[in-house]
C-alpha cells in the first residue's frame, strides 16, 4: 500500500488535465454567448462525437470488429435493450474470433 | 430550461445505469492488471481511477509509464485523449446552465461517454432534472474504481490480453448507445461527414484524439451549415 510522490504527482496532473477537458467545454459557454452557428453545431455534436470515436477503433480491429459492431447496432435498433445488445456484440466477436483465428 | 436537481432524478439515473455496469468490468480489470504490471501499488491504481475516472486515457497513460514517472508526457497524453469530452459538456449546457456551486462542478466531473449519451437522449425526451447525470455518474465512478482495484488484486490470476473478445464490451456499449442518439434521416449527412473525416484523419496516420475531434467538429459543422441555410 505505497503511495510514491512521483506517482501521486502524475495522478494529480492527469486528474487536473481530465477535469479541464471535461469542464472546459461548458465553462466556455458559461461566460460566452456562442454565435448561432456554434449553437447549431452543438445540436449535432453528440452523434458526431460518437461516430468519430467509434469508427477508428472498429476500423483498426478489422472486419471481425466491424461485423460485431454491426451486430450490436442492429440488436439495439431491433430490441432497444442495451445489455442484450452489448452481450450479442461481444458474443459475435467471440464466435468470429473462434471460427477464423 | 427550468432545471431541477432532485433525489428522484438521481435515482432515475442510477436505475438506468445499473444494468450497464457489468459491461465496464472487463475494461476496468484490464486497466488494473496493466497498472500492476507497471509497478503501481493497489492504492495508487485506486487513487488514479478515482481521480481521473477516464478509462481510455488511463490505459494510454499506463502505456507511457516509467520510473520515475514521465509526468509531463502522461499528463499531455491524458489531456489529448480526453479533449473529446469538452464538446460533450458543452452539449449538456441546457442542464448545466441551471446548476451552480458543487452541483455544477461535481456533475461536470461525472461526464463520461456513457453518461453523456444517456443524458443527451434523456434531455431530448424533455428531462429537466439535472441530477439524472449525477445518478448515472456516481455509481459508474464507484464501480470503475472498484473494477480497477479488483483487476490489480487479480493481476497474477486473470489473463485478459489486449484483443480479448471480452474487451469489445466497451466498444459494443458505445455502438448500442450510438443508436439512442439517432434522431432520424437528418442525422445521416452530419454522421456521414463525421465518419468520413475520422477515417480519413486516421488514414493519414494521426491517432486519437485527432480523428474524433476532426469528425465531431466537421460533422456538426456540416449539419449546422445545412440547418441554418434552410
Amino acid at each position: 500500500m505505497t503511495l510514491r510522490w512521483d506517482v501521486l504527482l502524475a495522478i494529480i496532473c492527469m486528474a487536473l488535465a481530465t477535469y479541464a477537458a471535461r469542464a472546459g467545454g461548458y465553462a466556455v459557454l458559461r461566460v460566452w454567448q456562442p454565435p448561432r452557428f456554434v449553437e447549431a453545431m452543438l445540436v449535432h455534436m453528440p452523434g458526431c462525437i460518437f461516430v468519430a470515436f467509434i469508427l477508428p477503433s472498429v476500423a483498426t480491429g478489422g472486419w471481425r470488429y466491424a461485423a460485431a459492431a454491426a451486430v450490436a447496432v442492429l440488436a439495439m435498433v431491433l430490441t432497444r435493450m442495451l445489455t442484450l445488445s452489448i452481450v450479442l456484440g461481444v458474443a459475435a466477436l467471440w464466435l468470429l474470433a473462434a471460427a477464423w483465428p | 430550461m427550468n432545471v431541477q436537481f432532485t433525489w428522484a432524478g438521481f435515482r432515475q439515473g442510477a436505475r438506468m445505469v445499473l444494468p450497464m455496469l457489468p459491461s465496464f468490468a472487463p475494461f476496468g480489470l484490464v486497466v488494473g492488471v496493466l497498472a500492476a504490471g507497471e509497478g503501481l501499488s493497489m492504492l495508487e491504481a485506486a487513487v488514479m481511477s478515482a481521480m481521473v475516472f477516464a478509462g481510455t486515457s488511463q490505459l494510454v497513460a499506463l502505456g507511457a509509464w516509467g520510473s520515475p514517472v514521465p509526468v509531463l508526457a502522461v499528463t499531455l497524453a491524458v489531456f489529448v485523449i480526453n479533449m473529446r469530452m469538452a464538446p460533450m459538456s458543452a452539449a449538456l449546457a441546457p442542464w448545466f446552465h441551471g446548476l451552480r456551486g458543487w452541483r455544477l462542478w461535481l456533475s461536470l466531473f461525472t461526464v463520461t461517454d456513457h453518461s453523456f449519451a444517456l443524458s443527451v437522449s434523456e434531455m431530448r425526451r424533455g428531462q429537466r432534472d439535472a441530477a439524472f447525470l449525477l445518478g448515472l455518474g456516481l455509481p459508474s465512478w464507484l464501480w470503475w474504481t472498484a473494477c480497477v482495484t479488483m483487476g490489480h488484486a487479480l493481476s497474477g490470476v486473470i489473463e485478459l490480453r489486449p484483443g480479448h473478445p471480452l474487451l469489445f464490451a466497451g466498444l459494443a456499449t458505445l455502438c448500442a448507445l450510438l443508436v439512442t442518439l439517432w434522431r432520424g434521416r437528418g442525422d445521416l449527412m452530419p454522421w456521414g461527414v463525421a465518419a468520413g473525416l475520422a477515417l480519413a484523419v486516421q488514414a493519414i496516420g494521426l491517432g486519437q484524439p485527432w480523428p474524433v475531434l476532426a469528425g465531431a467538429l466537421g460533422g456538426s459543422a456540416a449539419g449546422a451549415w445545412r440547418d441554418l441555410r434552410a
